[in-house]
């Protein structure tokens, strides 16, 4: 496996990871005990799930003639 | 002598030696963490209910060193394609930004350890429970920072609304009337026995890699000049490390921080 095939994986693996945090952070924020950082950590790691995904498709994209080897 | 295949794919395996040698470390890699992550479930799941800890540690900081580890595994594929486009100049930026964002979680990591190891749960001879950092130490009186319950039991879930009512304030206890001082050590309980393993492992392999990298930044870079094939195959080792190195945090960060 390639560098570029395990950076592909690295970052799929890691936007579900701010998509998990940010399902956490929401549901946490809502709630009876909210914390502080909840509803912070809860946007920030929907929009960098999101994020990650576009980069994701870009980097793809530029790097169609790399082997994933 | 020179070494076979450090280019070339072998005809056998299809791939260049160093990626073989990378892949089956790797592996072994996977081996010692994957034991570690399943001791933590294994001990989690069979603590009784309501005594593991929950909220001990700064998410901020944590949420902070994640962005910053992902945003290094980038810039290090980075480095690695501008050398496949012949752009030594842009190897060195973003493979120097590979390195500050390394050092700069250690750092933060520090920190963290730092907070740990100033953070004492002192119980005194009335069976009151003191939780804090430590302000002040002397032979015939401590003054901690931080908050009293009746029991310890009162401190293991920090985001309950009975934690959070606990008032803030600064104590002053006589030595005399101290039963025991424990510091946020591994010894203190099984999860931060876990915290302090895992993280500590995983921030000895960032060390390896900051200094792996930072040959390749210095010194090793003159390799471009006379083998830049080799070279390049070089930082895709490295990178590929990096990215093993950068996962490994992806799964500790929710399992330690969050869950």
């Amino acid at each position: 496996m390639s560098l570029k095939a395990f950076h592909v994986l690295f970052i799929t693996i890691s936007s579900a990871m701010a998509f998990g945090c940010g399902v956490w952070g929401i549901r946490n924020h809502l709630s009876p005990v909210p914390g502080p950082f909840d509803l912070w950590l809860g946007v920030g790691g929907l929009l960098a799930g999101v994020g990650l995904i576009v980069y994701e498709i870009r980097f793809l994209k530029k790097t169609k003639g790399q082997s994933y080897l | 002598m020179e070494i076979p295949y450090t280019v070339k794919a072998r005809p056998d395996t299809g791939l260049y030696n160093a990626k073989v040698g990378l892949w089956l470390f790797l592996a072994s890699e996977v081996m010692l963490f994957g034991g570690l992550f399943s001791s933590y479930v294994l001990l989690r799941v069979g603590a009784p209910g309501g005594l593991w800890p929950r909220g001990w540690l700064n998410i901020p900081l944590g949420t902070l060193n994640t962005i910053l580890l992902i945003s290094s595994s980038i810039t290090i594929t980075f480095a690695w394609a501008a050398l496949k486009s012949n752009q030594f100049g842009r190897f060195k930026v973003f493979l120097g930004t590979t390195l500050l964002l390394a050092i700069t979680f250690l750092g933060i990591k520090s920190f963290e350890y730092r907070d740990k190891l100033s953070h004492y749960q002192v119980t005194l001879n009335s069976g009151q429970v003191v939780d804090g950092h430590l302000v002040e130490r002397t032979a015939d009186h401590l003054v901690l920072h931080g908050v009293e319950a009746d029991s310890p039991k009162a401190f293991l879930d920090r985001r309950s609304r009975e934690f959070r009512q606990l008032q803030h304030e600064e104590f002053k206890l006589a030595t005399a009337e101290v039963k025991k001082v424990e510091a946020y050590k591994p010894r203190m309980n099984t999860y931060l026995a876990l915290y302090w393993t895992m993280t500590g492992l995983h921030a000895l392999h960032l060390v390896g890699g900051i200094l792996v990298m930072g040959y390749f930044w210095g010194p090793g870079s003159r390799m471009w000049h006379t083998a830049p094939e080799h070279f390049t195959n070089r930082i895709e080792i490295a990178g590929l490390y990096w990215h093993f190195v950068d996962l490994v945090w992806v799964f500790l960060f929710p399992v330690l921080y969050l869950l």
